[in-house]
């Protein structure tokens, strides 16, 4: 199963959706340059946000820890520990701050 | 102006300090001049817990007066300088430094002396007495040479001191006059649990018999001679056969005194001349006794300063004054990790009184309960196990809601006891130290908060557990949003349950609303590190890799810059030339910037995630194992250079500290784990701020635990003294699975050991005493650590599996992270900054 991501109008083929461990995060390189968070969740749901943590500006947020609350999925920045929740972007912690957010797809 | 009332205070004891809080509560000392003359050259301390100085506490540690307490109200004090005469005609006492005050009102707390039978040799070289910090101080010395010490008294001073000699190192006898320990207190059954327990702790008790005399050789203490013909070999000699009021000064300048001593006083403290009061162990109460213990000198305290606010403010406000009739004498023994209490009528002295007694002497327990005709509670004696003291004394008087007989069951036996203190009255008297009722703790809200308000829990603290009792629980005290359970709650659900994943506890012991979710970042570090506390497997496969904090998850800090730093474990901060060539080479090799860090070893910075296995895989091959600076786990062992080279040194502190550092190395604890040793006293390697220091004696090793650097420091507490290298082993390896057991997450062991109930006694009761029996089970689980250890970093390399993870991107394994760029600076790399700077975000 093929993890698939869009970006600037096109799926693009990221790796094999098992490589993934499901609680954790990896990093994957866009054709730009800039960098995307691809993360599965326990039940093998799938999600992708801009890797760069904007607290800091470093590319990071793919190797921060998954959590849940009221539902709702988010990462911990491994920096300073913001949380951003998966599905919008949002800041948990900050509400003037967000992170872009990538469809994704298994195909 | 008015004529401002000079107020003159002789003895700064803690009764005396307890006066002067009066006074300033009352506001006596804006209206007064206060002048004190205290004979000790320190201001008053905690004489309670004098015997914890033994324990690592600080002379400044016991203080009882708070910081500008005096400056703020004004008050004179004169330390060093004892009143030496007192002239009521005309209202002046004189001073040892010939001061000459006039006073209006006078108070005399001038405490008690230790009594010394009148024995040939009683004043030799050697021989002490226990009542100051002074006289301990001068124990410590003396002990440094001796290697037996003797205590004259079994009483309750008597076995502090026989604690506190046998604490020193010291082989210890107790040599008590009465047919038993502890006389006053304990009857002859609880005497011989009180034996058996005081014996199995290793010191040598002779009950029955007195001290005839001390043998001295060239004017020094080598042992004394029994009424029994016996006679015991020892170094020094302690008194502590009672106590006697110190009244001298009263005699001299004609006051009442009783029969057997004691300044006699009134109900409101006032002796025969009105303007003198007397306070404390010197007085003779209306009731026609003289108190030994604090909390009746409090109460004494509270009546003067009531008695002399009133008078200053005119006959009108006399009317309902506070006054002191007698007191309750219940005591709770605090040391040489023995409960033994007492209270109310013990000895079973009112008519046609009942007991009801429990005895189990093969565990040294005996409690004993008085009780009238119609099951009213009148008092008891409890040995062994003092666990029901604080509710039981507060019943006293009162008809307990259960049999005594269930009462003087232990836990467990018998029907479970459903005896609450909700179930006390308002007015029983929850802290007898200061007199407060469980209506006034119910009207605050939590335990600071009574402290401060009514004083409660600050004398002896047997009452605390009481209070918390009674007092609202924190509305939740879960770890996170997912569970609502403490840390040391899941650790126990954890090794009971023997679960071995983190979705099964949570599924299972999680909040309703968090079962089935994916947990959160609090408590998946959490819970990976007891499952690897209590398994010790490699820590990234299957599950765990989803739960480790992202620097475990690579085995390396995460920098600013999202690039790694890399500290090879150097235990001991011992290293071989070559050993230091290859960290160099390998620096060298991947550009990275390298620094000393503060814990004797080497840390590389700089280094991206795709990078690491290549690194590591130099560094194994020369011999280096991960060094865990990125786990919640042990640090460094720091280590001075010790006897083998230093002129000082008394052990070899280098082979100690890499012992020590080998042993528990990839220790998952709630938070990192610091140690160090030191070779001698000096302590090069600061093992005090560590959260187990050791620090080497002439005849092995002292025992230091937490102690603290960082935001809050703390110094270490002494543990245990003189410990052979295996005793020091046994000792750490308990103390660190207690820890890893008990504390919360993210608990250093200094906080640990703050918020511990019992604090160190505690600690020690459990881990040096064994009183919970838990010891082999935390050997057995430091043994299983010791064995299953592997180095992270070598099981890593071997396998491709694991090796999969240490990649930039998925999607472009070969590709390095171009955001992680670095600048130069002295020689070495920074990281490049400006890479990272986008707008929104400022560069920290
Ligand atoms: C590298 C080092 C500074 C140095 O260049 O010397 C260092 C670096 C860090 N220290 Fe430290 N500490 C270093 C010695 C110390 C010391 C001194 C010592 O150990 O003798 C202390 C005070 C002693 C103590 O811990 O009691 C110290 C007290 C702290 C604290 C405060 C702990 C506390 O209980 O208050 C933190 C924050 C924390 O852990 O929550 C901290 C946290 C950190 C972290 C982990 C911060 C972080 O999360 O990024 C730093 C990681 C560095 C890295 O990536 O490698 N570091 N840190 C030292 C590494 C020693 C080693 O070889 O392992
Ligand atoms: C080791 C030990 C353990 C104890 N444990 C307990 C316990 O668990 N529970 C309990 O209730 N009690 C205990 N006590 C007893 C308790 O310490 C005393 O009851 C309490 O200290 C009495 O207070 P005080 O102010 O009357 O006397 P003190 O605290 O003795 O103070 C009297 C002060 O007056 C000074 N003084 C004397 N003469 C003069 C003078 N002429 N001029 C100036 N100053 C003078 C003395 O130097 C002393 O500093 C213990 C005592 C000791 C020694
Ligand atoms: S602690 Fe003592 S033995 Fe160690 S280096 Fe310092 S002086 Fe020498
Ligand atoms: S009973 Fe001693 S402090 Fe409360």
């Amino acid at each position: 199963m093929m993890l698939e991501l869009s970006h600037a109008g096109t799926w693009l083929p990221i790796c094999d959706a098992s490589v993934l461990t499901p609680g954790r995060g990896m990093a994957a390189l866009l054709p730009d340059g800039a960098q995307a968070a691809l993360f599965q969740d326990r039940t093998g749901r799938l999600y992708a946000i801009d890797n760069r943590d904007p607290f800091t500006g470093a590319q990071v947020l793919s190797r921060g820890l998954l959590g849940s609350a009221a539902g709702r999925l988010f990462v911990a920045s491994p920096l300073l520990k913001q949380r951003f929740d998966l599905e919008t972007g949002r800041c948990l912690d900050d509400e003037d701050v967000s992170v872009a957010v990538f469809p994704v797809r298994s195909s | 102006m008015a004529h401002m009332p000079t107020i003159v205070l002789v003895g700064h004891g803690m009764v005396g300090q307890r006066f002067l809080e009066a006074l300033a509560d009352r506001g006596v000392t804006e209206r007064a001049r206060i002048v004190v003359l205290c004979e000790e050259p320190r201001p008053a301390y905690d004489r309670v817990r004098l015997t914890s100085y033994f324990d690592g506490k600080k002379p400044d540690d016991l203080s009882m007066v708070e910081d500008g307490f005096m400056a703020r109200h004004g008050i004179e004090l004169h330390l060093d300088d004892p009143a030496e005469t007192i002239d009521r005609e005309a209202r002046t006492v004189t001073s040892r430094a010939g001061r000459v005050i006039a006073y209006d009102t006078l108070v005399l707390a001038t405490g008690s002396y230790p009594f010394v039978p009148p024995v040939p040799g009683k004043d030799a070289t050697g021989c002490f007495v226990y009542r100051t910090i002074e006289d301990l101080l001068a124990i410590e010395e003396y002990a440094k040479t001796a290697a037996t010490g003797a205590v004259v008294g079994g009483g309750l001073l008597g076995l502090e001191a026989a604690g506190a000699l046998k604490g020193l190192g010291l082989e210890t006898h107790i040599v008590e006059f009465a047919p038993r320990l502890m006389p006053v207190q304990v009857d002859e059954g609880g005497g011989a649990a009180l034996l058996r327990t005081i014996e199995n702790m290793g010191l040598i008790v002779h009950t029955g018999t007195g001290t005839q005399e001390v043998l001295t050789e060239d004017g020094a203490v080598t042992g004394m001679a029994l009424s029994d013909g016996s006679t015991v070999a020892t170094d020094m000699v302690v008194f502590s056969a009672g106590v006697r009021p110190r009244d001298q000064l009263a005699r001299d300048c004609g006051l009442g005194v009783g029969e057997r001593g004691g300044i006699a006083v009134d109900e409101r403290c006032r002796t025969s001349d009105p303007a003198v009061y007397a306070i404390g162990e010197c007085a003779l109460a209306a009731d026609g006794r003289v108190y030994g213990l604090v909390a009746p000198g409090y109460e004494m305290a509270l009546t003067a300063a009531a008695a002399i606010a009133e008078d200053e403010a005119g006959p009108a406000a006399a009317a309902a004054g506070a006054t002191f009739t007698g007191a309750d004498t219940s005591t709770k023994l605090k040391l040489l990790g023995v409960d033994v209490a007492s209270f109310g009528d013990a000895h079973g002295t009112t008519e046609n009184c009942l007991d009801v007694v429990y005895s189990d002497s093969r565990s040294g327990i005996y409690k004993k309960l008085v009780v009238d005709q119609e099951g009213v509670l009148l008092g008891g004696v409890l040995v062994g196990d003092a666990e029901s003291y604080g509710m039981l004394r507060p019943m006293t008087g009162t008809k307990p809601p259960v049999s005594p007989e269930q009462l003087v069951l232990p836990a467990g036996a018998g029907a479970p006891v459903a005896l609450g203190p909700s179930s006390l009255p308002d007015d029983a008297i929850i802290c007898s130290c200061h007199n407060v009722t469980k209506g006034a703790i119910c009207a605050c809200s939590s335990l600071p908060e009574v402290k401060k308000c009514t004083k409660a829990g600050t004398g002896c603290g047997s009452c605390v557990k009481v209070i918390q009792q009674l007092l609202p629980k924190p509305a939740d005290s879960g770890m996170c949003g997912c569970f609502s359970y403490t840390r040391s709650e899941l650790y126990e659900i954890v090794r009971t349950m023997r679960f071995t994943s983190y979705a099964q506890l949570l599924d299972s012991h999680g909040r309703a609303e968090a079962r089935g979710g994916e947990g959160c970042e609090i408590c998946k570090p959490a819970v990976a590190s007891i499952l690897a506390s209590l398994t010790n497997e490699y820590i990234l496969d299957g599950e765990r890799a989803a739960l480790q904090d992202t620097n475990d998850h690579f085995l390396a800090n995460m920098q600013r810059n999202g690039s790694y730093s890399i500290v090879p474990r150097i235990p001991g901060g011992e290293i071989t030339p070559d050993k230091l060539i290859v960290i160099g080479e390998v620096a060298r090799d991947f550009g990275l910037y390298t620094k000393i860090t503060g814990g004797q070893r080497i840390d590389l910075f700089g280094a991206r995630v795709d990078q690491l296995p290549a690194i590591w895989a130099r560094l194994v091959d020369a011999g280096f194992e991960s060094g865990h600076a990125y786990g919640k786990s042990l640090r460094t062992v720091k280590s001075c250079v010790g006897q083998t080279w230093c002129r000082y040194g008394v052990q070899d502190s280098v082979k100690m500290a890499i012992d020590l550092e080998l042993r528990y190395r990839g220790l998952r604890a709630p938070h990192k784990l610091k140690s160090a040793v030191s070779g001698c006293a000096r302590e090069c390697a600061e093992a005090q701020s560590k959260d187990f220091g050791v620090i080497a004696t002439a005849n092995g090793w002292n025992l230091y635990v937490g102690g603290n650097g960082g935001a809050t420091p703390r110094h270490a507490d002494l543990l245990a003294q003189d410990l052979s290298d295996a005793e020091l082993i046994r000792l750490i390896d308990r103390f660190l699975m207690f820890y890893i057991r008990t504390a919360d997450r993210l608990e250093r062991t200094a906080a640990w050991l703050e918020r511990l109930e019992g604090g160190l006694e505690h600690l020690r009761d459990v881990i040096v005493h064994d009183k919970l029996g838990l010891c082999d089970e935390l050997e057995a689980l430091m043994a299983a650590h010791v064995a299953t250890y592997r180095d992270e970093w070598a099981e890593t390399l071997n396998d491709p599996e694991r090796l999969r993870r240490f990649v930039s991107f998925v999607n472009a394994p070969e590709a390095p992270d171009p955001s992680v760029k670095f600048v130069p600076e002295r020689g070495q790399i920074k990281p490049d900054l400006t890479v990272l700077t986008l707008e929104g975000v400022s560069a920290r």
